[in-house]
């Protein structure tokens, strides 16, 4: 559907490099990673706002690198949604159909649907400029539907909401994508969103794709640093590798698996390290002992820091664990975690 | 209440310093002349004939910065490109530049010593003493006054509202006349007023460029020099309530469509 090859793009500063990607026909695929990584600007490139320096974008097979922005069957909701305020909410809903000439019926039936589905009608006669939030991001994607994109792009459509809106529109979004056959390309760099969203993901750091796939595997099997990081592996170790052990500054962990003797790194999910004051007993391969460091209140869950010998581990409990362990800075404790919650790269 | 600090009396003491400054020499030259004078003033023809002219130069002066001066503007808001602040800075050029050298610098390129000057005698166009000069000269000057509001006007639109247009379908020229000028518009007769306000109040250039035709300011200037001050004060009070009074209907008609949307 989309194919996008050794896309290089320079805007002085800023430049995207080597970008690849094929995103497949009515996928719901996100673009992550850190502000600055150039999201919004593949973003802008695809939709043919931004000029591309070589490289070739093609859509449905057709070669759009070339094409300015109205010939290439993209919409595009901003995280602002760039309502035009002149106009009524009707007249932006309908803007698109001045260059997408419609028979008037199938015109009417298309905007009754989106403006059903998306539960606007009550607002279509006022002005973008006093809406909530809420309402402007679902003019702005009833607007950008209205016209049967092939594509619609979203940048970050959901950060400048009210936490509490966020799930309704996040919900809103999901079946506004089942409904139709356009393909999702979402920018965030909320990683939860992402994993409730996505069908596939692309991560992005410094004007280059760190890594492509299904959500799934990102977050289980990052391919770099970066990506460990990003996706919340806050356990991420330079390890030696020996045989089935890792050997991480001096700790022996055993992986149950051989990698490539050598250097590299291990990760782990903090959530995947549970905590005990005994020695467990139980099918877990890694079990150590430590010493609490640091507790940090994350809210609903508390972030424990832990050093055995050198190396100091991350881990996460609910606040009800935490009082019924006892566990306070100094505490000793036991950490413990399977061997299969081990990734290494 | 809070007792007011002494900082607070010299801002105010000093405001109203610059208010009377401002208010005392105009009120006092407006309610000099007499009724009946000011009567007299607007049955003489020459009066009357210069005041049309300065109105309708500076009004052609504001129309060909409007026609020439908008796309400047929308490139100088919409793009950044390498030497962008020296052609911001060549059109603010005729602001600092004095008002006679300004004048003289237009002679010299319409001279008949110039290829330009002989150019346009060819074609008849003549530039000394012609109301064509004084459009010259006054979309000389005016110029910068329009470019500035207009950029301000256009940078304060988002750019991706125009996105948004091209990715729905729209060609650039559609997305101008569907999204950017209906938002920019207000912008655009502020920059007319503006360019218009300071093309009306020129003396210095037009007076070397055309002492005749007479505009308002060289007519009120030569009243000045051959009867003196009673009998060029009519002719100023004139000329001041027509501009304000133009300004003024400008000003009412953009806020009440201000107050539509």
């Amino acid at each position: 559907m989309i194919h996008i090859e050794d896309v290089n793009i320079n805007l002085g500063e800023f430049k995207l490099r080597d970008i690849n990607l094929r995103i497949e026909k009515n996928e719901f695929f996100i673009l992550m990673g850190p502000t600055g990584a150039g999201k919004t600007v593949l973003l802008e490139a695809m939709a043919g706002l931004i000029g591309v320096h070589s490289g070739r974008m093609t859509i449905a097979g057709r070669n759009v690198t070339k094409l300015p922005p109205e010939k290439r069957g993209i919409s595009i909701v901003y995280q602002d949604y760039a309502l035009f305020p002149h106009l009524t909410v009707l007249e932006n809903i309908t803007y698109g159909l001045h260059f997408h000439k419609l028979p008037k019926n199938e015109s009417k039936k298309r905007r009754d649907r989106l403006v059903e589905e998306l539960n606007i009608s009550h607002l279509l006669k006022r002005l973008p400029t006093n809406l909530s939030g809420g309402e402007n991001q679902r003019i702005a994607l009833a607007r950008a539907l209205m016209v049967n994109p092939k594509v619609l792009l979203l940048d970050e459509p959901l950060s400048a909401l009210d936490p509490g809106f966020r799930e309704d529109i996040r919900i809103g979004l999901k079946r506004l994508h089942k409904s139709t056959d356009v393909t999702f390309l979402m920018v965030t760099h909320d990683f939860a969103e992402a994993l409730s969203l996505a069908d596939r993901a692309a991560i992005m750091n410094g004007g280059k794709i760190e890594q492509v796939g299904y959500m799934k595997d990102i977050f289980q099997h990052p391919d770099s640093t970066f990506v460990a990081d990003f996706v919340g592996m806050k356990n991420l170790f330079m390890a030696h590798f020996q045989g089935t052990k890792a050997n991480v500054n001096g700790l022996a962990i055993e992986l149950g698996r051989t990698p490539e003797n050598g250097h590299g790194y291990l990760a782990i999910r903090p959530e995947d390290i549970v905590l005990s004051r005994e020695k467990l007993t139980s099918s877990m391969r890694n079990s150590f002992s430590g010493r609490v460091t640091a507790i940090v209140d994350h809210g609903l869950y508390y972030e424990v820091d832990i050093i055995v010998e050198k190396v100091l581990f991350k881990s996460l409990i609910t606040k009800s664990s935490l009082f019924e362990m006892e566990i306070n800075e100094g505490s000793e404790i036991c950490l413990s975690f399977k061997s299969t919650a081990i990734h290494n790269f | 209440m809070t007792k007011k600090e002494p900082f607070f009396w010299i801002t105010v003491s000093c405001g109203l310093i610059i208010l009377a400054f401002i208010l005392l020499p105009l009120i006092q030259m407006l309610t000099a002349p007499s009724f009946s004078m000011l009567k007299e003033t607007i049955q003489d023809k020459d009066v009357v004939r210069s005041i049309w002219l300065s109105i309708y130069t500076a009004g052609l002066a504001a129309l060909i910065a409007f026609v020439f001066g908008t796309p400047l503007a929308y490139i100088l808001a919409r793009s950044n490109f390498r030497g962008k602040h020296l052609i911001e800075s060549i059109i603010d050029l005729p602001i600092v530049i004095p008002h006679p050298v300004v004048g003289i610098a237009i002679l010299s390129v319409a001279g008949k010593n110039h290829w330009l000057g002989q150019f346009f005698g060819e074609l008849g166009i003549r530039i000394m003493g012609s109301v064509t000069g004084i459009v010259v000269v006054l979309t000389f000057v005016g110029l910068p006054f329009y470019v500035n509001a207009v950029k301000n006007g256009f940078e304060n639109i988002s750019p991706r509202l125009e996105n948004v247009s091209r990715s729905l379908g729209a060609s650039m020229f559609s997305t101008f006349s569907r999204i950017t000028f209906p938002l920019a518009w207000r912008s655009m007769l502020i920059g007319i007023i503006m360019c218009s306000a300071r093309a009306i109040s020129e003396f210095g250039a037009v007076v070397v460029v055309a002492y005749h035709p007479m505009i308002a300011p060289v007519l009120l200037y030569e009243r000045f020099e051959s009867y003196g001050l009673k009998y060029s004060q009519p002719v100023a009070v004139w000329l001041v309530s027509v501009c304000l009074t133009l300004f003024l209907i400008l000003r009412i008609l953009t806020l009440r469509n201000k107050k539509d949307e």
